[in-house]
């Protein structure tokens, strides 16, 4: 089963961001960059498919400026096998995306797309479902285990109040949460093998996709701040200030 | 005999008869096929034509959607779409699995989990774990979105008296199938709609130790939820988890025990009306959004909190 990872850059999920004093996004300049961590999770369930002999080539694509190229080169050294870059300085919506992946996807024939159920980013949670439904695949987002077995995948899926669990006709679109795995780190060695695998490059133009943007973010600002209180000494303490004060019990 | 006049009394009509008509007629609805059908039909047709506001409740009553299987739902959704401005679901597991297959159907942009409606075309939501807040212009004629729901009130749940009308059209993608579910029962409210919350981290030090949060969550009748390290160490499952990749809540008392404070967590809670925080590290970031903060180990704090309550 050929596979297809589609991986996001975005600002790294352990640094706090700011925002720009002119409203118009947040500050990118001298930020440190990671792959999306679940993205990550998708990268790694994907090689444990290859590990497990259940996938046969994992092709892993960015969509994003020349420096995308990094994020695919760390998936590369956990162990994917070549990547593509479709490259555009312009700031790509959900539904362009899911339109250059169903280009790459119609290019590439995979019987999977697994990707991360949000980017940390614009926390949009589109992507998967989206491309699914431009490919008319069966999806199976929030995954928290995937089982495949003859021409379908059992797919257990993170809901609201617990698990549910879907069979799904193949070729289809799956997307990680947290527990699907834990993402290893790529070995120095691996890290260097990585630096000679294949990256294509392309383009939203040279695949035929029209990305001009829907939304247009009018204004990024602070959220309102929530200011620290007070120092209780102990529990009884606590406990008369929620009453008395707080009245919350 | 007298009359107005001789009485020196004026009654000109001051209000004025427009039309007469026969009043509303109540048309006979339907015929149900069992005691299950009528409960079932009361609980949700009823329920949703009985919200104030709500003018007509589309009912597509059928196995094929018995499970809200994405693939199906979104094409009914679709199918139904015509003639709507805006379609709006909650951002719930379910809105967030079905509603962007919508929008990409219809070629549109969708606009997720937002907290505030700026104007038809214009809408308000968090990003980078609501680090920031994005005022964001959707130019697509049909607006497709997501609401984050502890963002807003609930709406009158009586009061309207819609019309129920039933869609026929069945698509069955036939793509998937649904095999089986694994609800967690709980006594316990649920975590996006409690009024009080208490949640655990990894300074829990296992899921065992969760046993202390049940005693206090049972006096307070609160639930109960964990930030997202508690999961990744395996204490709780996922769906307990409160932050950006998690539940969002916002109760009126939020107790976070042995929680640092990590930016994902706070996004899941900080607006929450009184945030309480009981953590041994003084300097933990946590501290800087809770309202009381109490610097203890949890270990003594717990049960000395659940005997006091």
């Amino acid at each position: 089963m050929k596979v297809l990872v589609p991986v996001k850059r975005v600002i790294d999920a352990y640094v706090k961001v700011r925002v720009k004093a002119d409203g118009s996004g947040v500050e990118t300049q001298n930020v440190k960059m990671s792959m999306n961590p679940f993205c990550e999770i998708a990268v790694e369930e994907a090689v444990r498919l290859k590990e497990a002999g259940t996938a046969s080539e994992i092709v892993v694509v960015s969509c994003g400026p020349q420096s995308s190229q990094e994020t695919i080169r760390t998936a590369l050294a956990m162990g994917a096998d070549r990547g593509i870059l479709i490259q555009s300085d312009d700031a790509l919506e959900p539904l362009g995306i899911a339109k250059l992946l169903k280009a790459v996807a119609e290019k590439e024939q995979p019987e999977l797309v697994l990707l991360g159920k949000q980017a940390v980013d614009s926390d949009h949670s589109q992507t998967g479902q989206m491309l699914a439904a431009l490919l008319g695949w069966s999806q199976g987002t929030f995954a928290s285990k995937i089982q495949a077995s003859d021409g379908k995948l059992t797919v257990t899926r993170e809901i609201d109040g617990g698990l549910e669990t879907v069979d799904l006709k193949l070729p289809s679109v799956v997307t990680a949460d947290l527990r699907l795995n834990e993402p290893r780190y790529a070995s120095l060695p691996n890290i260097m093998k990585a630096k000679k695998k294949p990256i294509e490059t392309t383009t939203p133009a040279e695949l035929g996709v029209d990305v001009a943007p829907r939304t247009q973010v009018l204004k990024v600002a602070e959220p309102p701040a929530r200011e620290a209180g007070v120092k209780v000494a102990s529990v009884a303490d606590l406990v008369e200030k929620l009453k008395a004060e707080a009245k919350v019990i | 005999t007298t009359t107005p006049d001789e009485l020196g009394v004026d009654v000109k009509p001051t209000v004025e008869t427009l039309r007469v008509e026969p009043p509303a007629e109540r048309e006979a609805g339907i015929k149900v096929e069992s005691v299950e059908e009528l409960v079932d039909k009361l609980k949700n047709e009823a329920k949703a034509a009985a919200i104030a506001g709500v003018n007509k409740v589309l009912v597509a009553d059928n196995a094929v959607y018995a499970n809200q299987l994405p693939e199906n739902v979104a094409a009914l959704v679709v199918e139904a779409a015509s003639g709507y401005s805006h379609i709006l679901c909650a951002h719930t597991t379910n809105g967030k699995n079905f509603m962007p297959r919508v929008a990409a159907n219809l070629g549109v942009a969708m606009i997720s989990d937002i907290v505030s409606v700026e104007s038809e075309d214009t809408f308000k939501r968090p990003i980078y774990a609501g680090n920031a807040i994005a005022t964001v212009k959707a130019n697509d004629a049909v607006k497709v979105v997501s609401v984050r729901g502890t963002a807003y009130d609930p709406v009158a749940a009586e009061g309207g008296s819609a019309s129920i009308e039933a869609l026929d059209n069945v698509t069955d993608a036939g793509v998937s199938e649904f095999v089986s579910e694994e609800v967690v029962k709980s006594e316990r409210p649920e975590l996006t709609s409690a009024g009080i919350i208490i949640s655990g981290g990894r300074g829990m030090q296992s899921g065992d130790n969760f046993v202390l949060l049940e005693g206090i969550a049972d006096k307070l009748g609160a639930a109960i939820g964990a930030s997202r390290a508690a999961v990744d160490a395996g204490f709780v499952p996922n769906d307990m988890q409160v932050g950006q990749t998690g539940k969002i809540v916002a109760p009126d008392l939020y107790i976070a025990v042995g929680i640092s404070g990590a930016i994902q967590h706070l996004a899941g809670m900080k607006d929450s009306k009184v945030i309480v925080a009981i953590n041994k590290d003084e300097d933990a970031p946590i501290f800087q959004v809770a309202d009381y903060g109490l610097v203890a180990d949890l270990f003594k704090a717990l049960p000395e909190l659940e005997a006091l309550l």
